[in-house]
């Protein structure tokens, strides 16, 4: 048992359907100061100088830690740094312990710069390509990317453009980069100290910055090492007695599991949203341990061998 | 001389009038720089729409059967449609 603020069942539920979870604010503004103190003044834009040479000085005298693959996360990181007061909110560690459980492991961690006009002669100055993180990953399991805002981000900075309920699609990395827009998809527009929780499947990309000073977003990931199945707050899973009615309803369904799961995304094609659905299902089962698990009937409809 | 623009139109189904639910720009003229994240609003509410609108449709996804055993499995986006249009530039 943990005494940490878990993540409730309506949380993960979401989650589950559109695959990321957002805090805005949350971060105290001492951490986010110490953050960006931590990482160093960014050098102004020279004429000699590329934009790539710009982010290597940068890269190289930031004050991020090189740390190991599979180090536990809990060791990943000096005590008393901004990362790991970030990571110690109660709020953080509950959120952490809920989606991937105890004693995570670190994967990666990587300070994402974008940078104004000023930097960008010779016209690199585009938008990141949308993708999916790692390569193609065809497990149930998940991992979970946390992202750091430390100072506020506008539209015009381009904050991370994402698209939710995209973690489900097995793809291959950028191979999806010739879709420029997605209806639905999410521009990161925040105060200081939000965090974005992210399934490790979502596709995103970093938005081009039209504005005067540089965008810092820092990124973590890790991986569950351990289970996953029925780590949030279980005092708040409402026992399912039914299935609800489908299709012919008279009113709206009040506010369950169901109905966070059940609920489409506006770039859902119509045959393949039904596909979506069952296997937002499929994912509901895994991390409550109920293999029985349904919603409005797809899988019941599926798994019936009465005829066979 | 002619240039060409590229659309790309992603449906919600097979069918050209069904409705847009993600797309792309790519122009040979140079003049636009289209990119990933520039617009939330599709250019076009359907790919009727965009034929009536000018666009050339050259290429459309093919509708193929779904492989024994991974039915359910979801991945890149079915139903797309190329369309280009020619522009005059200046030499």
């Amino acid at each position: 048992m943990t005494d940490l603020p878990l993540l409730t069942a309506s949380q993960m539920a979401s989650f589950t359907a559109r695959g990321f979870l957002r805090f805005d604010g949350v971060v105290p503004q001492d951490i986010n100061t110490q953050f960006l103190a931590e990482m160093g003044d960014i050098a102004s834009p020279q004429p000699d100088s590329t934009l790539r040479q710009a982010y290597g000085r940068l890269l190289a005298e930031a004050g991020v830690p090189e740390v190991a693959a599979g180090t536990p996360l809990a060791r990943a990181y000096p005590q008393g740094c901004a990362v790991n007061r970030m990571l110690e909110l109660p709020l953080v560690a509950g959120a952490i312990c809920s989606l991937v459980g105890e004693a995570p492991t670190f994967d990666h961690h990587f300070l994402h710069v974008t940078f104004p006009p000023a930097y960008h002669a010779g016209g690199e100055s585009v938008s990141q390509h949308t993708h999916q993180d790692s390569t193609i990953d065809p497990r149930t399991a998940f991992d979970v990317q946390i992202m750091y805002y430390p100072h506020a981000v506008t539209r015009e900075m381009g904050g991370t453009r994402f698209i939710p309920g995209t973690h489900l699609r097995k793809v291959s990395e950028v191979a999806l980069g010739r879709y420029q827009n997605i209806c639905g998809q999410q521009h990161m527009v925040c105060e200081a100290g939000t965090l974005l929780f992210l399934h490790s499947g979502v596709w995103h990309g970093g938005g081009v910055n039209l504005a005067e000073r540089t965008r810092t977003m820092f990124k973590i990931r890790m991986n569950p090492s351990q289970s996953q199945v029925r780590k949030f707050d279980l005092s708040t899973l409402q026992p399912q007695s039914a299935q609800r009615p489908i299709f012919y309803v008279k009113s709206q369904p009040p506010e369950s599991v169901e109905e966070i799961l059940m609920t489409p995304e506006p770039w859902f094609e119509q045959d393949t949203g039904r596909l979506e659905m069952v296997n937002r299902i499929k994912l509901w089962r895994y991390l409550t341990g109920d293999p029985t698990y349904d919603a409005d009937y797809w899988l019941t409809r599926l798994e019936n061998q009465a005829s066979a | 001389m002619t240039r060409q623009k590229v659309l790309v139109l992603y449906l919600a189904n097979s069918a050209l009038d069904a409705p847009t639910v993600a797309w792309a720009v790519y122009d040979g003229t140079g003049e636009t720089r289209p990119m990933a994240g520039d617009t939330d609003t599709p250019p076009y509410r359907t790919g009727v729409d965009a034929l009536k609108d000018g666009w050339r449709l050259f290429q459309a996804s093919q509708i193929l059967p779904h492989q024994r055993g991974a039915e359910f499995d979801v991945s890149y986006l079915k139903y797309e449609f190329f369309f280009e249009r020619l522009v005059e530039v200046a030499v």
